[in-house]
């Protein structure tokens, strides 16, 4: 069943992937059309460049059979995923499923496997729900498109990857898995390869990830140092042993587990979008919205949680390590929300609250509050999908408009998608009974039970944030649905609620949004923790933020409540009731609003520190490094200097007799000299 | 089957073609070319056929050389025709018979005149390529090394780009400067040694002074091949000048002639001098992963930049073999392997536009996924290998040769993990230009996509590279005892060394 869950997905996508050569096959414009047996070595990528312009609104038959096979797959893995985490979760079936080797070097011996524990079923269960829903609602979404199999594929290839990131039973195949969502998510943010601006968000979601990926590769490495090995379970039991152990590193003696964790945790901060390598996230929102909503909301993004979380029984015992996590994922929660609460384009705001959930789940990491972080993980999973997926049927409304100061007064028009969006974004502001309130809240209430002054730091920033968040939430929403429209009338004239196949995923996910919390919630940090969670994850017995936080003092229970309802408030206030007013505070604090509006200019200041100086030396290196330097002393030198000197010689070689005897003369007088000299 | 002389069939069968192909073909040009591309293919398939049956009976077990023939050459001075292969050359040789056919099958259309030279040329290269992997005896050895240069130097030379004599003196000249001195070093072993034997040469105990200067005349050849940094500004103008088919066997095999010298002659013979030698081995590596890699993201020309990526590769191969231990020296081969595999795709790939083109200009092309979706797609994986994505081929060599030096020297290690970042902006740059965007320039509205002898050619390589990413035991398990084999004799000779002068010191 397990084994069933994470390859159908897989199945799908190479099925998926031989349609889009068909398809070519049957359209091909030389009239070549081979049945192309294509070698599943190759379709195992065979998503790439499906599209043919040619066949510019594709062809129903073999769409169709796209559709079904994959969604149908997910489906499937959906429903095997359920099977599989009551085998193990419920009737405790823990151990890993081996599948072959796969590197074997010395003492260096990794396997491909599937793990079994409560975190990996936990997240398989999460993400072929999520996705198998994503599937179904893309089925609509991309009806317009003329690269349907090419879209279904990559998304069933995503799926596919994310789930060997979550089962990966050794570090490597967690990179493997790691790199594999990489890939997909460029392929899919550049799906619209004729937009450069799609291509460029692609190219740099990519390049921006690898540098995460280097220092998670780095962390690999310095596992492997410490432990001989990067299997989950040798390293895990080896921790407590290691836990004092140093590790000769870059020159220096440095704590073992401190090094180890913190480059991890780079890794995390790339793909998770955390603050200073987060930049690549909102530029992703090029790609086309389910896939927002899969990769950039529920699963790929939570990787770095999930990653940290896995690796618990590492980074607890790095006090340092787990510091860093509190500030960087605090400070990203805060920040990503400043910005949110000032962007125009409906998914960037929703990209940004991205962003700053995802610090949530950091800090409450930091506090050693693992179940919290992927409790947060998981609800944030549904309704943030819900909240993307209800923006995308915005769009589809709009005809592809995505600037809010071109919507307005459309929730009479839109009115299920209107209700989406408020259970979205109720249970994202963490109101009662949403899912949100319950992990958000325990999130805060871990903070400022962990009691240390990063703790603090987390608990007040994410207190603000939680005000920002609420406030931008229903900015958006009043923006969007309330007030006179904005738009041109073409546009309003062809408004229409979704169709039922993209309504339904929406419902299933507002069904996760409303219940996942409350339903849940003494299992992931509740009274069940322990029979829930097992051996998945570990904390110190001197950690107790997780413990102190159900006797936390009522204000601290009910101060993110009272924010919420302010930003709510104060959100209805400026956009409802005074709509003016918002230019004018912009007008007051220029420079305030237009550093928001920029993004804290990261992206100029990675322009000018790291794109151009990197072409600018490289061309340097070329022309003078090469061409100047090796060249011009070696090979071109050499050649040079020879055919000078022989020029010269043969300057010597005048034919004037008189020049030949001078020399001669020269030769004997010198000789003469010489033997006067020497001789004696 | 042990009393077949597998290697020497493998080695000489081509040669036979190539005399066949010179001697029998008759008729009009055409018919010639014909006959000539039709028997080098044969040749070369049955060639590979059969060094397959190297693989199928290779014994896992040893790091004895396997399949040894030995006849003596020349009686007075010892020298003999002695091949055998062990589990560091196998693949080598594997590598070398599997590329030739894929290079014949490349050229089929893109050459047009000379077709019988061109073919005689190739197949004469295979048995040299073949005969260097598999020499056991030095002088042997240094007489396939270095006659490899004279098919290479004429396929460019001959048929070539417009600048393609600049490009060939260049080759020739870097090259054969460094093989003089390794001519040299190779007399002085034979008059230190009294012997020409690999097998005896392998554990002989040079004295240390002379090692150093015999490493270093090693180095000067090797480093040349591989190419090295700052010996390797031959290698980007013999790319762009050769024919598609000459820089695939150039990236493919002849680049890992420097790599394979290191691992076969430089740390098992002078261990010690290799021991003195690695920090300079790592600095110029180093600066060499992330020099190249600056300089390919400023190029213009889609075979400069793949051949700059080449350097910046080949430079973890010296990196892995240098740090001296199981992982990185199975890294640095598998490394080798799997770039043979991918470097020679990716050149593959410019050829397939520059048959159609006549342009190797980034600019010129732009928006192609349009027209040749099947390329796009296959450029994709092969540029996904090249900057290592786990489950290609790429990424096994470099985690091995990256989670070995790290152990080894983390310093060194960080800094080449950050070819790991600075690989990926130049392929997806280059992909970007060539392969995304709109479709505007009108020359390329007609471009067709892959034809069936394309991806015939494809075909092996990508699975090769999958097979290799997702199960590289395969490739592994042939490698461990050799490899073992080939440490032990390093470390200990390095110990043993160490005892001695710890004694002398006392």
């Amino acid at each position: 069943m397990y084994a069933a869950a994470v390859f159908l997905p897989f199945i799908g996508f190479l099925i998926s992937g031989a349609i889009i050569f068909l398809r070519i096959a049957k359209h091909a414009p030389q009239g070549g059309g081979h049945g192309h047996g294509h070698d599943h070595a190759h379709g195992a990528h065979a998503g790439h460049g499906g599209h043919d312009d040619h066949a510019a609104h594709g062809d129903p038959s073999l769409d169709r059979a796209a559709q079904l096979v994959t969604c149908g797959c997910m489906l499937l893995a959906a429903i095997a995923a359920i099977f599989a985490f009551t085998n193990v979760v419920v009737n405790g079936n823990t151990g890993a499923v081996e599948i072959f080797t796969w590197i074997d070097s010395g003492t260096l011996e990794l396997s491909w496997a599937l793990r079994g524990d409560t975190l990996s079923l936990a997240m398989v269960l999460m993400v072929t729900v999520v996705s198998s829903m994503i599937h179904v609602y893309s089925v609509g979404y991309m009806s317009h498109d003329s690269s349907v199999p090419r879209f279904m594929c990559y998304l069933s290839l995503f799926t596919f990857m994310m789930l060997m990131l979550v089962t990966a039973n050794n570090l490597l195949q967690l990179f493997f898995g790691w790199e594999g969502v990489g890939v997909a998510s460029y392929l899919l943010i550049g799906f619209w390869f004729d937009r450069p601006s799609a291509n460029a968000a692609a190219m740099k979601a990519f390049i921006v990830n690898r540098v995460g990926d280097f220092g998670f590769a780095l962390g690999i490495f310095a596992t492997y140092m410490l432990f001989d090995s990067i299997n989950f379970d040798t390293i895990f039991a080896l921790a407590p042993q290691k836990a004092d152990a140093m590790l000769h590193v870059f020159g220096k003696d440095y704590h073992a587990l401190t090094v180890i964790c913190l480059l991890l945790f780079v890794g995390a901060m790339g793909k998770s979008a955390q603050l200073g390598l987060h930049t690549w996230l909102p530029d992703a929102m090029e790609g086309p919205t389910p896939v927002s909503a899969l990769i950039h909301a529920a699963t790929m993004v939570t990787a770095g949680v999930f990653m940290v979380a896995r690796c618990s029984p590492l980074f607890e015992f790095s006090d340092t390590a787990l510091t860093v996590v509190t500030i960087v994922g605090a400070s990203t929660a805060i920040f990503a929300a400043t910005i949110g609460c000032v962007q125009n384009d409906i998914k960037r705001v929703i990209a940004y609250s991205t962003c700053s959930q995802l610090g949530y789940m950091f800090f409450a990491l930091g506090v050693s509050a693992y179940s919290a972080g992927v409790f947060h993980l998981i609800t944030h999973a549904f309704f943030k999908a819900l909240l993307f997926l209800s923006a995308g049927s915005v769009i589809h409304a709009m005809s592809d408009e995505q600037d809010m100061r071109k919507m307005g007064g459309l929730y009479k028009l839109i009115p299920v998608t209107y209700l989406m969006f408020w259970i979205g974004s109720l249970a994202l502001a963490g109101v009662w009974p949403f899912a949100g309130y319950y992990s958000k809240d325990m999130i805060l209430e871990v903070a400022y039970a962990a009691h240390t002054g990063v703790g603090q730091y987390a608990y007040w920033m994410g207190l603000t944030a939680a005000f920002l968040t609420a406030f931008y939430s229903w900015r958006l929403i009043i923006m969007t649905f309330h007030g006179t429209s904005r738009a041109d009338e073409h546009t309003l004239a062809h408004v229409h609620e979704s169709p039922k196949v993209m309504l339904i995923p929406l419902c299933v996910l507002a069904l996760g949004a409303i219940f996942v919390g409350f339903s849940t919630v003494d299992y992931f940090v509740g009274e069940h923790y322990e029979e829930f969670w097992g051996k998945a994850l570990f904390m110190l017995p001197t950690h107790q933020a997780l413990e102190h936080a159900h006797h936390v003092p009522l204000w601290v229970k009910l101060s993110p409540l009272v924010v919420g309802a302010a930003g709510i408030a104060l959100a209805y206030f400026l956009y409802m009731f005074r709509p003016d007013l918002p230019g004018k505070i912009a007008g007051a604090f220029p420079a305030v609003y237009r550093f928001l509006l920029n993004k804290w200019y990261f992206d100029e200041l990675y322009d000018a520190i790291f794109v151009k100086p990197a072409f600018r030396i490289g061309h340097a290196l070329w022309k003078k490094g090469d061409g100047a330097v090796i060249d011009g002393l070696g090979p071109d030198g050499v050649s040079y200097v020879i055919r000078e000197a022989s020029k010269k010689a043969g300057v010597l070689q005048s034919g004037y007799l008189y020049h030949y005897a001078f020399a001669m003369l020269l030769g004997v007088a010198g000789l003469i000299t010489w033997f006067l000299v020497a001789g004696k | 089957m042990t009393d077949f002389p597998w290697l020497s069939v493998v080695t000489f069968l081509p040669l036979v073609g190539a005399l066949f192909i010179l001697f029998f073909s008759r008729g009009t040009a055409e018919q010639v070319a014909r006959d000539a591309r039709a028997v080098a293919l044969w040749v070369s398939s049955i060639t590979f056929l059969v060094s397959l049956g190297l693989w199928v009976n290779f014994d896992v077990r040893t790091s004895d050389f396997q399949f040894v023939e030995k006849f003596v050459w020349v009686p007075g001075l010892d020298l003999a025709y002695h091949v055998g292969i062990d589990g560091i050359s196998l693949f080598f040789v594997l590598l070398s018979t599997l590329l030739t056919v894929l290079c014949i099958l490349a050229s089929w259309e893109s050459i047009q005149e000379r077709v019988k030279e061109y073919m005689v040329a190739f197949l004469i290269l295979e048995t040299l390529m073949v005969g260097m992997f598999a020499a056991l005896d030095i002088v042997l050895f240094y007489v396939f090394f270095e006659a490899v240069l004279i098919p290479m130097y004429l396929i460019i030379g001959i048929w070539g780009g417009p600048r393609r004599n600049y490009a060939a003196f260049k080759f020739f000249l870097y090259t054969l400067a460094g093989s003089v001195l390794m001519l040299l070093a190779i007399l002085a072993m034979m008059y230190q040694s009294g012997t020409s034997d690999m097998t005896r040469l392998l554990t002989f105990d040079f004295a240390p002074s002379l090692q150093t200067w015999l490493w270093l005349a090693f180095f000067a050849s090797f480093a040349v091949k591989v190419p090295m940094w700052p010996v390797h500004t031959w290698l980007p103008d013999a790319h762009v000048e050769a024919p598609t088919a000459g820089s695939v066997i150039l990236a493919g095999v002849l680049l890992k002639f420097g790599g394979y010298g290191f691992l076969r002659f430089s740390m098992p013979m002078f261990p010690l001098a290799s021991l003195e030698f690695t920090p300079l081995m790592f600095t110029l590596s180093i600066i060499a992963v992330i020099y190249t890699s600056l300089v390919a993201l400023a190029q213009e020309d889609m075979k400069k930049l793949i051949a700059y990526s080449s350097v910046a590769h080949m430079a973890f191969v010296t990196l892995g073999a240098f740090a001296a231990n199981t992982q990185a020296v199975e890294g640095a081969i598998a490394h080798m392997l799997s770039h043979g595999f991918v470097s020679a795709a990716l050149f593959l790939v410019v050829g397939v536009v520059y048959d159609r083109m006549h342009s190797r200009e980034i600019a010129t092309y732009g928006g192609l996924v349009h027209r040749m979706p099947k390329y796009a797609l296959i450029f994709m994986i092969f540029m996904m290998a090249s900057v290592g994505l786990p489950g290609t081929s790429g990424f096994v060599g470099e985690v091995l040769v990256l989670i070995g030096l790290f152990k080894a020297n983390s310093w060194v290690g960080a800094f080449a993990a950050t070819g790991l970042i600075l690989g990926a902006c130049y392929m997806l740059y280059l992909y970007r230009r060539v392969i995304f965007g709109q479709l505007t320039k009108d020359n390329l509205k007609s471009i067709g996509d892959l034809n069936m002898r394309e991806i015939a050619v494809f075909a092996p390589l990508l699975l090769l590279v999958f097979w290799m990413g997702i199960y590289p035991e395969t490739f592994l398990s042939a490698m461990h005892v050799s490899v073992e084999n080939l440490l032990e004799r390093y470390h200990s000779a390095i110990a043993a060394h160490g005892a001695a002068t710890a004694i002398a010191a006392r």
